[in-house]
């Protein structure tokens, strides 16, 4: 076992880890520690942009931002943050191109921005420009333009370790043991602040936008350590999906003018969204498509719809609905154009379905993509020990792994990356503040016993189950029970499916003995933490008894202000899941019906 | 349909020397080679080594040699390559477990170039502003994902791993070039050295295996000409 000591440590390399080490290290000794090398992490495979209202084609401010992030997360957004997230939005970008983030570019030079499902011009309810983007490869450029600062300045990295324990000692950080992947050795990193940006669970669902890597670790070892995890019920199913493989075909699409089709050739999100239409918010959109295919208007009957941005379609629908570029005239585009603004879409359609979208429609469905839910912190990154509010002194989470809440119940397209800039930085600061006045705690004398004991779980299983197996129902299950539509009696299925399958889980057994690059001990080790994601998911989505944003049940159809304008925390105690609730934060904005 | 693989496996604590394990798989032709080597991890030998995340050609994990060209796992499919596929690790770089090979000498070389952006030392309120046409000059490649494929397709890496390959030279152009970069001149110092450009003898294997469809060999030549020309057109 090999000890490390810093004041700060970072769990996770993606967008809010490297946000937070460039800022954490200003002035506190800190290293990230990262399963993956960080520029494979998951914020490379953000495509459409990044919110914030610059304004630079047409009228926008931040308060609009915060309007449609709030109506967005059907109210269980907690306002503060918002508020506090949006308004930073237009200083972060700014900061991201001093950094040398490439944009795309306006004619007159200044950062390139497109509409996206959700935005609006408050005034006229129509979709405004707000994605900030760089072609379809935004979070790509967010990510590599991260790490390169990070290298500038020096930042120290472990990459390839992997963190699956979380050390406290007299209630506050102590640090992480983490495994390196290469050796199979365990360390123990000292620390007296640990942010966690370990990113999402995805691979919770079948169908999945998700990379294998987001496997919840954060959350599940916050569980394991008595955290609670915050509105995990919310889960979002992002409309646009590669057909079976679930690979995401960017919002940006639709915002390009791209518009969604039925089997009778109809575009039916005039129905459900009158007014915005297919820029819907992404729960909306979801839900419209799923009812469409369970009419029986899916493409041949099946279950996908179709994703048309040919050029000719678009400009009838964009003339249809008077759509104008900024400067007034009518919005008429070129298959030169949505090659130019959509290069990695048409090459994943080219290389996954041998399908053009320059001429062809592209068969989608909605793909597990994003987890509102998470650890719970304040708007400081804190991590939060109960519905008080109560701080876990040292401990921070950022990004999708936290729960700040700026998402409530279904979190807006480009949202996501203002958050791990916004709240990244936040947590470097905040973290680094927080060494300035603390000391380190002394490491537990059993520092690595309580992951030792787990690999050993894994290693002695008698072998009767495979991995493999297990996820694989977990996947279904969740899929088509825990998924865009709930009911209460598929919800309690995939309950019991889930807490069966744990059982199964123990007589799994890991057939590699060897130390070096033991993925298979990870990966099963990795599925543990799906599993109890799950269980915390489908028994938080259980108990809520109403409709909120991603939440969407049959059984309960309308929102439930008067008893569920909550959120949600869950606690794993001794194999049982313990809910509780706590309030949200509300400033100005009163709950209304959500209409688009 | 079957599909039959071979691939290489070599692990350090076991093995004295690499071999070649044979694999016969049940796929569809849409699979994805990385969904073969998930079905064999899964139901045939846990043990099989290699990285991958994303699984749709962003993260740049799983490059390796497929047939003998550098691919990525997850953006060749099945119908591409044929039912007899061999599998093995990108060359040039050392082996650690059947198809990971240690990427730090890449990433050494890919952090000697300067690889990241430096600005005016004033800023102004707002972003900096660039030209669409600036913006284009080093849009290709700002595409570069990092996976190694064009450096360990490269044989004048393989002939002498001090050369920075191709990689890191796509890597300073994506700053050489952009017009809001102050830098370029230092970068243009590094790569006009004797492990620098001209170690590249245009052979376009880089080109082929980038998944990204970088256009490696090109951009390598417009950071020679530059250097030749001590100009930035």
């Amino acid at each position: 076992m090999k000890q490390h000591q810093y004041e700060v440590i970072i769990v996770g390399g993606g967008g809010a880890g490297l946000m937070a080490a460039l800022y954490a290290s200003k002035s506190a000794s800190t290293a990230v520690i990262s399963k993956l090398y960080p520029t494979r992490s998951h914020t490379g495979a953000a495509q459409g942009g990044v919110g914030a209202a610059l304004g630079n084609a047409e009228e926008d401010n931040a308060e609009w931002h915060t309007y449609d992030t709030v109506k967005g997360s059907d109210y269980l957004g907690d306002q503060d943050a918002i508020e506090f997230m949006c308004k930073a939005a237009p200083e972060v970008v700014y900061e991201l191109e001093h950094m040398g983030l490439p944009f795309s570019r306006n004619p007159d030079g200044t950062i390139a921005q497109r509409p996206f499902g959700g935005h609006t011009n408050n005034n006229t309810g129509k979709p405004v420009t707000r994605a900030c983007y760089a072609a379809d490869r935004t979070g790509h450029m967010i990510l590599q333009t991260l790490y390169q600062q990070c290298i500038k300045n020096k930042v120290n990295f472990y990459d390839e370790y992997h963190v699956v324990d979380l050390l406290m000692s007299n209630g506050a950080a102590a640090g992480v043991v983490a495994l390196e992947l290469a050796t199979g050795e365990l360390h123990v990193f000292h620390a007296k602040a640990v942010i966690f940006a370990t990113g999402g669970h995805g691979r919770v669902w079948e169908i999945t936008s998700n990379a294998y890597a987001y496997t919840g670790d954060g959350v599940a070892i916050a569980l394991r350590r008595g955290i609670p995890a915050e509105d995990m019920e919310f889960f979002q199913f992002h409309p646009t999906g590669i057909y079976r493989m679930g690979i995401l075909i960017t919002e940006g699409v639709r915002g390009e003018g791209g518009v969604l089709i039925n089997n009778d050739g109809e575009r039916f999100m005039e129905r459900y969204a009158p007014n915005v239409k297919d820029l819907a918010s992404r729960d909306v959109v979801s839900r419209a498509m799923y009812l469409e295919m369970k009419a029986g208007r899916g493409i041949k009957g099946k279950r996908y719809l179709y994703l048309d941005v040919t050029p000719d379609l678009v400009n009838h629908y964009a003339s249809l609905d008077g759509r104008t570029r900024p400067d007034g005239r009518p919005y008429v585009t070129s298959a030169e154009e949505i090659l130019g603004k959509l290069p990695d879409i048409i090459d994943f359609c080219h290389t996954y379905l041998g399908v053009d979208p320059v001429t062809q429609p592209m068969p989608v469905q909605p793909t597990a993509h994003y987890a509102m839910g998470g650890i719970p912190t304040n708007m400081r990154t804190e991590v939060i020990m109960d519905a008080k509010n109560t701080v876990l002194p040292g401990v921070f989470a950022a990004g999708e792994v936290a729960c700040v809440s700026v998402h409530g119940a279904n979190r807006l397209g480009t949202n996501s990356l203002l958050d791990i800039i916004v709240f990244g930085r936040e947590a470097g600061m905040r973290a680094a503040e927080f060494t300035q006045n603390a000391d380190f705690q002394p490491l537990p004398n059993d520092a690595v016993d309580f992951s030792l004991a787990q690999f050993e779980a894994l290693r002695n299983g008698s072998g009767k189950e495979k991995a493999a197996d297990i996820a694989k129902e977990m996947k279904e299950v969740m899929f088509d029970h825990v998924g865009v539509f709930r009911v209460e009696e598929g919800m309690q299925q995939a309950v019991d499916k889930i807490r069966e399958l744990k059982e199964r889980f123990k007589d799994v057994r890991v057939g590699d003995e060897g130390k070096f690059y033991n993925t298979e001990l990870l990966n099963i080790w990795e599925l543990s933490n799906l599993l109890d994601l799950a269980e915390v998911t489908a028994v938080s989505a259980l108990a809520r008894k109403e409709s909120r944003g991603a939440h969407a049940r049959d059984d309960f159809p309308d929102r439930d202000d008067k008893k569920w304008l909550k959120h949600t925390l869950a606690w794993l105690k001794d194999g049982e899941v313990k809910l509780g609730y706590k309030p949200v934060k509300m400033t100005k904005y009163e709950p209304k019906k959500r209409v688009y | 349909m079957q599909v039959k693989l071979t691939i290489f496996r070599y692990d350090p604590e076991k093995d004295k020397k690499p071999h070649y394990e044979k694999f016969t798989v049940e796929a569809e032709p849409t699979d994805r080679v990385l969904d073969l080597l998930e079905s064999i991890k899964n139901y045939e030998d846990g043990a099989l080594a290699y990285r991958r995340s994303c699984a749709h050609g962003v993260c740049g994990s799983d490059a390796m040699r497929i047939n003998g060209v550098n691919r990525l796992a997850c953006k060749v499919l099945v119908k591409d390559v044929g039912t007899s596929i061999k599998i093995e690790p990108i060359l040039g770089l050392p082996v650690q477990r059947d198809l990971i090979v240690d990427m730090e000498p890449f990433f050494d070389h890919y952090k000697s170039v300067i690889p990241y952006f430096v600005g005016a030392d004033e800023m102004p309120q707002k972003e900096q502003l660039q030209s669409p046409e600036d913006r284009e000059r080093f849009d290709d490649t700002t595409k570069c994902i990092l996976c190694g494929a064009c450096t360990a397709s490269c044989p004048s890496f393989w002939a002498n791993g001090h050369y920075v390959g191709p990689a890191a030279i796509v890597n300073a152009h994506r700053f050489i070039f952009d017009s809001r970069d102050q830098a370029a001149a230092e970068r243009l110092k590094i790569l006009n050295d004797q492990f620098g450009v001209y170690r590249c003898h245009t052979i376009f294997n880089c080109t082929v295996a980038c998944p990204r469809e970088i256009q490696v060999t090109q951009a390598i030549g417009e950071v020679k000409k530059a250097i030749a020309t001590s100009r930035l057109d």
